[in-house]
């Protein structure tokens, strides 16, 4: 029992932080960026190319991985959104640009490592093995939680206690308003892709390190978690998508105890429809939501 | 010539046509100004419903492709009437969760074959059933388009409150264009099946159904060429940049990318581009 917890609260972990980097541009712009996966992907593929091509340790390999990511996200909204902003295109054109980029980076990465399961170099990754009770669990795990739940205090702080934090609350109320109080907009812009597109970043590479397996369409899946994680906490709301990613994961971990193994995803995919169903706006969803 | 040209290409060509219907079903809806994304399911249910009754019933290959596209009409009456309750982002979501569910129980029940999916289903499709059905589709959604229908699915595009007020039936009107859509995408799911020998859960995911979702958008919404052009364009440039063998999915990303930053409203609209930017420079004259 302590193993399946500790395996929801690690899972829960990585869905949360893939999930709030999504979020947050979903609150701030409005917009579902479709290369996050993507973005997911390239992170866990920078660890790689810094641990095997350049033979750094494991922890400078995430640092390199967040800025990288970040970096690249800035990147993402110059080429894939800010010139469909200039022309205030609807929010279904920045779905369709942020597929196209995401398409363009998986198969560049495709190009590069090929379609198959890669793993990191081995003895690269310490498995530190602890004792609970009569469980052994696995001690990497728990430095990812760590990290995790550090990205998420720290976010949080940023979001609720700084200067920046209030500009982009004020962007995500009403962006003409915010340009007109002084918040230079698309300075705000570029730190919410880099923050968001880093924590992306960051989950790749963690879910990489917990399961020493990587694939360029790895994204794919969490993607599609990650909808069900922002529905079920309130499409935009940060705290709501640690909420239902923590959710997802006891979910998941409980329906492999009760369920056939093939019905593990229908839960979380039961669990989205159902969410959209009887209660749209989610369980700290605030904003009204969009429907008829 | 042509017999060669069409010994040739003739798989492309069904592929081509097949989801150009594929292209138009998600087109009807976004017509109407609705995005969803449960085509490729419906795609799904009509080429397991069909390949089974061919397998197991041993029916007629026309009244299969009927049942196919039916059986798929029928089941998004009740998911439309509830996920219509919804717009946007969110509408988008419920459909891939929706397209989601599907997958997840074609690979868990035992009459699908599970993961392994249907093997030998007989070759019966060809290509002039395509060519005939594509023709007759495009021009009867040509037709609607020009209608009372038509203008309403225009009318709530623009803006559904005021369609709303103009004593339109939005909700009925919505949930006329995801039905047909989901019969449209079920006849392609019929095709589909009996053209390709096998089926799985996997050919009916998330990656396709933003696939077609991409063949209507870079052809254009405004017409119903859009949905043709786009899924032609798209289908055959693979073979056009065989050369380029490795690079073709990046080459068809950047396309995308290029066509929603330049040319927002499709291909289709490259054709009438001279008019549209004189009518803006008489405008701005107006103005001025």
């Amino acid at each position: 029992m302590p193993e399946q917890l500790y395996n929801a609260i690690f899972i829960g972990s990585i869905y949360a932080l893939f999930a709030i980097g999504f979020a947050l541009v979903f609150s701030v712009l409005d917009i579902l960026n479709l290369a996050h996966p993507a973005v997911f992907m390239l992170g866990a593929f920078t660890a790689l190319f810094c641990m095997a091509t350049l033979g750094l340790p494991a922890g400078a390999a995430v640092v390199i991985a967040f800025v990288a990511t970040g970096l690249f996200g800035i990147l993402l909204d110059r080429v894939a959104f800010a010139p469909l902003r200039r022309r205030d295109a609807p929010p279904l054109s920045a779905m369709i640009s942020s597929i196209a980029v995401a398409a363009i980076i998986v198969r560049l990465v495709e190009l590069r490592y090929g379609t198959d399961f890669l793993s990191y170099p081995p003895e690269s990754l310490p498995s530190l093995p602890f004792q609970v009770g009569e469980s052994r669990l696995d001690g990497l795990r728990l430095v990812i939680i760590g990290v995790a739940f550090a990205f998420m205090v720290g976010l949080t702080y940023l979001v609720r206690g700084t200067r920046l934090g209030r500009e982009l609350r004020a962007l995500a109320e009403n962006p003409r308003a915010a340009r007109l109080l002084g918040v230079d907009v698309e300075r705000a812009i570029a730190i919410t892709f880099f923050i968001s597109s880093g924590l992306g970043g960051i989950a790749g590479v963690l879910l990489g390190f917990a399961y020493n397996s990587i694939y360029p369409q790895m994204g794919t899946l969490y993607e599609l978690k990650a909808f069900t994680v922002m529905v079920v906490g309130g499409m935009g709301s940060l705290p709501g998508a640690v909420l239902g990613a923590f959710i997802l994961g006891l979910g998941e971990v409980a329906s492999i105890e009760f369920l056939p193994s093939e019905f593990r995803d229908a839960f979380a995919f039961g669990l989205l429809f159902l969410i959209l169903v009887i209660r749209p706006r989610g369980l700290l969803g605030h904003k009204a939501v969009d429907r008829v | 010539m042509i017999d060669q040209f069409l010994a040739t290409y003739s798989t492309l060509l069904a592929t081509v046509g097949i989801n150009a219907l594929l292209a138009i079903s998600v087109w009807v809806t976004l017509y109407a100004g609705q995005l969803t994304l449960g085509n490729a399911a419906f795609m799904g249910i009509a080429a397991y419903t069909s390949a089974l009754l061919t397998l197991k019933a041993g029916m007629p290959f026309p009244l299969v492709l009927l049942a196919g596209g039916v059986v798929s009409a029928v089941l998004a009456v009740p998911l439309g009437v509830t996920v219509f309750r919804l717009r946007g982002v969110y509408l988008a979501i419920a459909t891939i969760g929706f397209g989601e569910v599907v997958r997840v129980v074609l690979l868990a029940i035992p009459i699908t074959g599970k993961a392994l999916g249907l093997n030998g289903i007989p070759p019966k499709t060809e290509l002039w059933h395509i060519a005939l059905l594509l023709t007759v589709t495009a021009y009867v959604l040509g037709r609607v388009r020009a209608s009372t229908a038509g203008r309403a699915w225009a009318a709530i595009r623009e803006d559904e409150v005021a369609a709303a007020s103009q004593g339109i039936a939005v909700r009925r009107y919505k949930l006329a264009a995801f039905v047909i859509g989901a019969f449209v995408a079920g006849i392609a799911g019929g095709l589909s099946a009996h053209l390709n020998f096998a089926i799985e859960p996997g050919d009916f995911g998330f990656v396709r159904a933003v696939q077609i979702l991409v063949f209507a958008v870079v052809g254009g919404i405004p017409s119903v060429l859009g949905p043709i052009v786009g899924a032609t364009l798209l289908t055959a440039l693979p073979e056009l940049l065989r050369p380029l063998r490795d690079y073709r999915d990046v080459f068809q990303g950047a396309i995308l990318l290029f066509v929603i930053v330049f040319l927002p409203r499709g291909l289709v609209t490259l054709a009438t581009l001279g008019r549209t930017r004189r009518l803006a420079r008489i405008g701005q004259l107006d103005a001025a």
